[in-house]
């Protein structure tokens, strides 16, 4: 492989003509396109222009901006959604094709839920902590606001994320089709070591029971040594209180651990001796596996990758470096090694790991690619903390089974085709 | 002279902190009373009771009253077929597919469009009494009345071949069911490094 010449003087230009030709800015001006915006003509009335009726002037330079406004909002030529599917039962998917570095908006982070969104009253809730405790304790949001906090970068990503992929896969899928169950924020909360100790946790409890407030009352039976080491009770997401299909206003946060654990507008925490065998612990985020057996709380998420750029539905416009861009991330820690193929997997080369390397978070990470016009095939493996690569496509069926239900950690492919196009690779 | 100003304070900071009250976070062990934040209280039996609902393999929180295979169809029919089909073979993806003993030999590893039912599939009968309890019907969860749940319950198992078409579901008999797949489940065994699990 050529090197990039990626040297500091030089690589603004790249960046500045990868820009230009991305992707990403046809599909924003194609979403302009198709939204009621209208050039203004210049003059005072631009000074009047409000959020209700965006106008874009011809020239900047020549009218005054906006007024100053009490909320923020994106640009009118950029407009990430997540992808809904489900309406009571069911997820949306988080854009991971149109988000830079690694925190996820709040608006854009990823959801599942069990029966609808719920909307709690701040002024209501409580969380009751019982069972096998010394003290239990009923306390409410004012009260929780009171213990010393923390703030983490965390992932959450649902289990069953890369199911469709998976399953059904298309060459037209986006990285918020095969991957979008996967979100990041910097979260704010109490461990929840803390609260047990103000409880006091007897000997021989080995569980807790979560549940949440919702109308699904969602409930997962967690090891006890998970509480008593880094899960959190959050309130705070990326700088303010959690969004409600997060969890408004608190929710169980357990790092590493599959999304539906850390449930949402969580109100009873319950000590025990034994798990409860809940449906979503039995029926569902059980995972079939070869020898007529299904595994178990199987809670850790498996060290994965996904190559958001480029990727469906982009269009490389000519010859030349471009940015092989994606995430990486592990329940088991920090990520070691990300790796980059351009030929289908037949050689790699290490990525360059951008930013902050926080366990339990997900790294960006790049790698400058010189396309020569021919057919390739784009790939990224990651490697964590613990020596856990991620398998081929092949490996995963042959370990796991072709019928196994989550965890679907295998390597992801893009295929970019000669004349430019890039489609959804499933088979490498 | 400069070394026994630094003794100096060094000795007036260690005072310092000595006076100081230490916040119960400094805590180490877990099982102490001493010291805790003394926010909050404790919760009314009441206040356990309304929201402790959850039943364990052992039966836990199984309230009396009790259902026959008989009344359960009733039940099913009224609130539980409009969504899961008449005869419990679902609407998947979903509403799922709750009636089925196919296949008897856990193959599911081998084919995804394999449905997961209540009787090739759930491990333990006192998840079907806390599942609907819980959340279940959809549009109205927590309506059911015990003997409701007991009852359709009951209709479930033997619609899967579990239990008999004469079973009575209560209490007593419910933790006693076992199902056909119960000893299909297995603690993960993956722990990261090489070697993919």
């Amino acid at each position: 492989m050529t090197r990039p010449p990626d040297d500091a003087a030089r690589e603004g230009d790249i960046s500045r003509r990868a820009l230009l030709a991305s992707a990403a800015g046809i599909a924003g001006a194609a979403a302009l396109a198709a939204k009621p915006y209208r050039l203004l003509a210049q003059g005072p009335a631009a000074v009047a222009a409000d959020t209700a009726a965006v106008v874009v002037p011809p020239d900047p330079t020549a009218v005054p901006g906006l007024v100053t406004s009490a909320r923020g909002m994106r640009s009118p030529f950029v407009d990430p959604t997540r992808a809904p599917a489900g309406v009571l039962s069911g997820a949306s998917f988080a854009p991971l094709q149109d988000l830079s570095g690694t925190i996820t908006p709040s608006d854009l982070f990823f959801e599942r839920n069990h029966n609808g969104v719920a909307l709690v009253d701040p002024q209501k809730w409580k969380l009751m902590i019982h069972g096998m405790v010394e003290r239990p304790l009923m306390i409410d949001l004012a009260q929780l606001l009171r213990y010393p906090t923390v703030t983490r970068t965390y992932f959450i990503e649902c289990s069953g994320n890369g199911r469709a992929a998976f399953r059904a896969p298309k060459p037209e899928m986006t990285p918020q089709q095969v991957d979008g169950l996967l979100s990041t924020a910097e979260w704010t909360g109490v461990p929840l070591a803390t609260l047990f100790r103000e409880a006091g946790v007897k000997p021989g409890a080995k569980w807790f029971i979560a549940e949440g407030g919702d109308a699904a009352r969602l409930s997962r039976s967690i090891p006890v040594e998970k509480g008593l080491d880094d899960a959190l009770l959050v309130w705070g997401q990326n700088g303010e209180p959690l969004r409600p299909s997060n969890g408004y206003p608190v929710r169980l946060l357990l790092p590493g651990f599959e999304g539906n654990t850390s449930i949402k507008w969580v109100r009873r925490l319950e000590l025990s001796d034994q798990p409860n065998m809940s449906k979503d612990e039995t029926s569902k985020y059980t995972d079939p596996i070869p020898g007529a057996k299904a595994r178990q709380f199987s809670f850790l998420m498996d060290v994965k990758s996904v190559i958001t750029s480029p990727t469906y539905p982009q269009q490389l416009t000519d010859k030349g470096w471009w940015p092989i861009r994606g995430l990486a991330w592990s329940g088991r820690g920090r990520i070691a090694k990300v790796e980059v193929s351009t030929d289908g997997g037949k050689s790699w080369q290490p990525a360059r790991i951008e930013g902050n390397n926080l366990p339990l978070a997900p790294v960006r990470f790049e790698q400058m690619w010189q396309w020569d016009g021919k057919a390739a095939v784009l790939l990224s493996r990651a490697t964590d903390e613990t020596g856990a690569v991620q398998p081929t496509r092949a490996e995963f069926k042959r370990v796991r089974g072709v019928g196994t239900d989550y965890h679907f950690s295998y390597i992801r492919g893009w295929r970019v085709e000669s004349d430019g196009a890039v489609k959804f690779e499933a088979e490498v | 002279m400069r070394r026994v100003v630094w003794v100096g304070l060094v000795v007036a900071t260690t005072a310092c902190n000595g006076a100081r009250v230490q916040s119960p976070e400094s805590r180490v062990e877990s099982h102490s009373a001493v010291g805790t934040f003394g926010l909050g209280r404790a919760p009314t039996a009441e206040e356990i009771a309304a929201w402790d609902k959850s039943v364990n393999p052992t039966g836990k929180n199984l309230p009396p009253g009790q259902g026959t295979v008989a009344d359960g169809k009733l039940v099913y029919a009224a609130k539980c077929a409009a969504c899961h089909g008449d005869a419990g073979q679902g609407a998947p993806p979903v509403y799922p597919q709750l009636v089925g003993k196919d296949p008897t030999d856990f193959s599911f590893d081998n084919d995804f469009k394999i449905t997961h039912t209540i009787g090739n599939y759930w491990p333990y009968a006192t998840t079907l009494y806390d599942y609907i309890n819980r959340a279940m019907p959809l549009t109205a969860p927590g309506s059911l009345k015990p003997e409701e749940i007991y009852a359709v319950t009951a209709y479930l198992l033997a619609a899967n071949g579990v239990i008999a078409a004469d079973a009575v579901m209560d209490a007593r008999s419910l933790p006693k069911v076992t199902m056909p797949a119960r000893e299909r489940f297995v603690v993960d065994d993956r722990v990261g490094g090489a070697g993919f699990r």
